[in-house]
């Protein structure tokens, strides 16, 4: 790349500064605290069903209300309202596990073309995989932290 | 024959004969929408897939302009089109079904320009008598191999554009009723340094100005030449800095200077960002809508600049910056001295 072209991006950048919408960082904000807390009341709502109509420990009720989620998320995304109410709620419908949900099924919904195994299959993952990638990083390090901290 | 550095006048003033366009649901209820030929309100057009429904709506739009042109798919001596798609698979498996030789380009959505050029050169030396200059995208495929799964939730910023779901198709020949086409300007890759892919109203606008300065340059019109200019897919975000880098350049333009994009959708439809974009999305508005204006005899001469963003995932992955084309069309009207 030349040095004019260097000098003509540089410029260009800085002509941009202001010319283009900003993402509405607080508006965005607002509406993930809503829609985040939302879902979480949600999730609070299922898991008392659980705690009051099955007789389940809290610890007990937590693994049935994620799943119940998960579908909910799931057939939300799969009648196709999923990604508009993402549009709207932004980090508050990614964050919760209904994100990874949707995240998953999405990514299954359009490779149903190529096939099972190729196209759901291999690509299922495709936009969630990092997150548990990064999640199992995470969660080794983290646990390495604790081990030497109780232990050394 | 090129006049100037980069453009070439059409002497024998070969003709859009025949246009058409094959338009989603989406696109059909902007403000444009009884402009184009068929609007399909399944976005699979009863295929099984996106990528053969965006297929279908190439061949209706082919098929549609052959025929408005009063002619079969016989007669048409060359296809020139291309598409988004990895290996421009519209273009290339609609040329399956029509049977045509195929010259199968790509410039993303400067495609529709650069197909009407060519099949314009190609009449104008004699090398084709009718050639099929088209393009397509839908907005399905193109989230795919650009974006996240279609129905992924991601929150998409406001410089965002919504890629068009649409065909266009128009048969270049001689004649005698029809707009003719007079130049073509061919446009040099620009980078000027954007990165995000979101942001490709701002990435395109350099590229759309220098092809612009270099078409006036070269014929040596000016502005009060022409009665419209279109560019590509620039929208909202991305036309009012091409305006001000005209400004800059000289080029002082009104509301007779317009976007593609921003003509494609009304600005309150839901998910539609800053506007249309893909080569579906310069070549329904130029097909369907600017050149039924100078066929309706309101404009004289209009200038058409199809942009595209010439990235691919692999690239914006990488970190690399979006290069950017534009090639202009000039269009004009039968009674023109």
């Amino acid at each position: 790349m030349s040095a004019q072209l260097g000098t003509r991006q540089k410029q260009y950048q800085q002509f941009l500064k202001g010319r283009q919408p900003a993402r509405p960082v607080l508006k965005n904000s607002l509406r993930a605290f809503l829609a985040g807390g939302a879902i979480c009341l949600l999730g609070q709502g299922i898991q008392e069903l659980f705690v009051h109509y099955f007789h389940m420990s809290e610890k007990m009720a937590g693994n049935p209300t994620v799943a119940v989620l998960i579908m909910i998320s799931a057939i939300f995304t799969g009648l196709g309202f999923y990604d508009m109410f993402s549009q709207w709620a932004g980090a508050g419908s990614a964050v919760p596990v209904t994100g990874f949900a949707n995240a998953v099924t999405s990514a299954a919904l359009e490779h149903k073309t190529e096939g099972y195994v190729v196209g759901i299959g291999s690509n299922m993952f495709k936009v969630a995989g990092p997150v548990i990638v990064f999640g199992v990083v995470a969660a080794f390090f983290v646990g390495l932290a604790r081990y030497l901290i109780l232990h050394l | 024959m090129l006049i100037g550095q980069q453009t070439w006048e059409f002497t024998s003033r070969p003709r859009v004969l025949g246009t058409g366009t094959a338009v989603g649901e989406k696109e059909g209820a902007g403000p444009l929408g009884t402009e184009f030929d068929l609007v399909f309100t399944d976005p699979y057009l009863g295929q099984e897939s996106w990528e053969k429904a965006e297929r279908k709506l190439l061949e209706q739009a082919q098929e549609m302009a052959v025929q408005k042109a009063g002619l079969s798919m016989e007669s048409v001596d060359v296809s020139i089109s291309g598409d988004l798609l990895p290996h421009i698979i519209s273009a290339n498996f609609a040329a399956r079904t029509n049977g045509k030789p195929l010259l199968g380009i790509y410039s993303a959505c400067a495609t529709s320009m650069e197909a009407v050029a060519l099949s314009a050169l190609l009449v104008d030396a004699r090398a084709a008598k009718y050639a099929l200059a088209s393009t397509s995208s839908h907005n399905s495929t193109a989230e795919r191999v650009f974006r996240y799964p279609t129905e992924y939730g991601g929150q998409k910023p406001p410089t965002a554009h919504c890629t068009v779901t649409g065909a266009g198709a128009a048969v270049i020949g001689h004649g005698i009723n029809g707009p003719i086409v007079r130049y073509a300007t061919i446009g040099k890759v620009l980078d000027l340094g954007v990165k995000s892919p979101w942001e490709m109203g701002a990435a395109m606008a350099p590229a759309a100005t220098d092809t612009i300065v270099a078409h006036f340059r070269d014929t040596g019109l000016t502005v009060n030449d022409y009665d419209f200019i279109a560019t590509g897919d620039l929208a909202r975000v991305g036309h009012p800095i091409a305006r001000e880098l005209l400004k800059h350049q000289g080029i002082e333009l009104d509301e007779r200077f317009s976007d593609c994009g921003i003509l494609m959708y009304h600005e309150d439809q839901p998910e539609v960002f800053s506007g249309g974009s893909g080569p579906a999305c310069c070549a329904c508005v130029t097909f369907g809508h600017l050149l039924r204006r100078i066929q309706r005899g309101e404009w004289k001469r209009i200038l058409v600049v199809a942009t595209g963003a010439l990235l691919s995932t692999v690239s914006a992955q990488q970190s690399e910056t979006i290069p950017c084309i534009a090639h202009a069309v000039t269009f004009e009207a039968e009674n023109l001295s």
